[in-house]
């Protein structure tokens, strides 16, 4: 069965709407470099530009890719899985701040070396 | 139970063959699927990367010019790129091939200005000594800690992997869309959507990569601006 054989096929959305999500996804980009030159925590500054990023992933997918005009149960296939895949992987994280903790525990200086115990 | 017993218990759905449970075709499913298990991929490394840079001292090199503004007008260009693809696709959608294939041939032109742009400002990093798995003396002077803790070489190995595996697929995007160019006539309109897909695709993944990358990267306290 082709998939042109239905009616609602066409590729919905007008060029004035891409053209109105493109200039949305460049200010989001300006504001990210301004981001860059404000002095603020490196968390804070992690959180708004992760949040800008999937503000404008969504952006991308839904109109650019089509998405929006897909059916649900396309969505509801490729996103949800691909979402909890990728929390999944922040499953590393306490490992990753455990061992910045074992590799500069020292404050002063890096221990020495204990010299080698001499053989008896 | 005879078949049209079954056909009064169960109403007609869509899994009983004979139609297309996601109103897609089977190539067009396979490149979301495709593009599923390539943003897993991505995924992976820049977690990767964050593992990295959370568990190390991490250097933070990059001046406004040339790598921010390099990077900047690299975004715009792939965003520009879309755009034009998005163009290429209506117009396909509408038969008009002719200016489709215009549409595709621009987005061909802003993805090469993108590659030629970043193997210019990966130039730059390699001539200052930024490899793979060393970073050059000035770096390590300027980014050590205090206490003597000296920053992480594997700076150059996160980088060069994710920006050069993203850079490999806007290169195989720009043949791809070049075979979909010269070939449009004898195209589908759903084989040029596709290609469409796997572009907008690419372009997705940059947006992530350009802030965690690059905009995380920036040498805020001025620290290289004496060297």
């Amino acid at each position: 069965m082709n998939a042109h054989a239905h009616a609602d096929e066409h590729f919905a959305g007008s060029n004035k709407l891409f053209i109105s999500i493109w200039v949305w996804l460049v200010v989001l980009t300006l504001i990210e470099i301004f981001l860059a030159y404000r002095p603020m925590s490196i968390v804070i500054m992690l959180v708004i530009l992760l949040g800008l990023s999937i503000i404008k992933a969504a952006l991308i997918v839904a109109y650019f890719m089509h998405l929006k005009f897909e059916r649900l149960s396309l969505i509801l296939t490729l996103v949800p899985m691909l979402v909890v895949c990728i929390l999944l992987l922040f499953a590393f994280f306490p490992d990753s701040f455990r061992s910045l903790g074992l590799r500069y525990q020292f404050k002063e200086a890096p221990p020495v070396a204990p010299a080698p115990i001499e053989e008896l | 139970m005879s078949t049209e017993a079954r056909a009064e218990h169960f109403p007609a759905v869509d899994w009983e063959g004979g139609a297309l449970p996601y109103r897609v075709g089977h190539r067009k499913l396979g490149m979301w699927l495709f593009i599923v298990s390539d943003s897993l991929t991505f995924s992976a490394l820049l977690i990767g990367y964050s593992y990295l840079r959370a568990s190390n001292v991490w250097p933070t090199p990059f001046p406004f010019y040339p790598s921010i503004v390099f990077a900047s007008v690299m975004t715009f260009c792939l965003l520009s790129s879309s755009l034009t693809m998005v163009f290429g696709v209506s117009a396909s959608s509408k038969g008009d091939k002719a200016k489709a294939r215009k549409w595709i041939l621009a987005t061909i032109f802003f993805g090469a200005a993108f590659v030629v742009l970043h193997l210019i400002e990966w130039n730059h990093l390699i001539h200052q000594g930024m490899r793979p798995f060393y970073l050059p003396e000035s770096w390590v002077q300027a980014f050590t800690t205090t206490n003597g803790v000296p920053p992480s070489p594997l700076f150059g190995a996160t980088f060069f992997t994710i920006t050069g595996l993203h850079m490999f697929h806007v290169a195989t995007g720009v043949v791809y869309l070049a075979v979909v160019a010269a070939r449009v006539k004898k195209l589908k309109h759903e084989d040029v959507e596709i290609s469409g897909l796997y572009w907008h695709f690419v372009d997705l993944v940059w947006m992530f990569v350009f802030p965690l990358i690059y905009i995380m990267s920036v040498d805020i306290g001025g620290h290289l601006a004496g060297h």
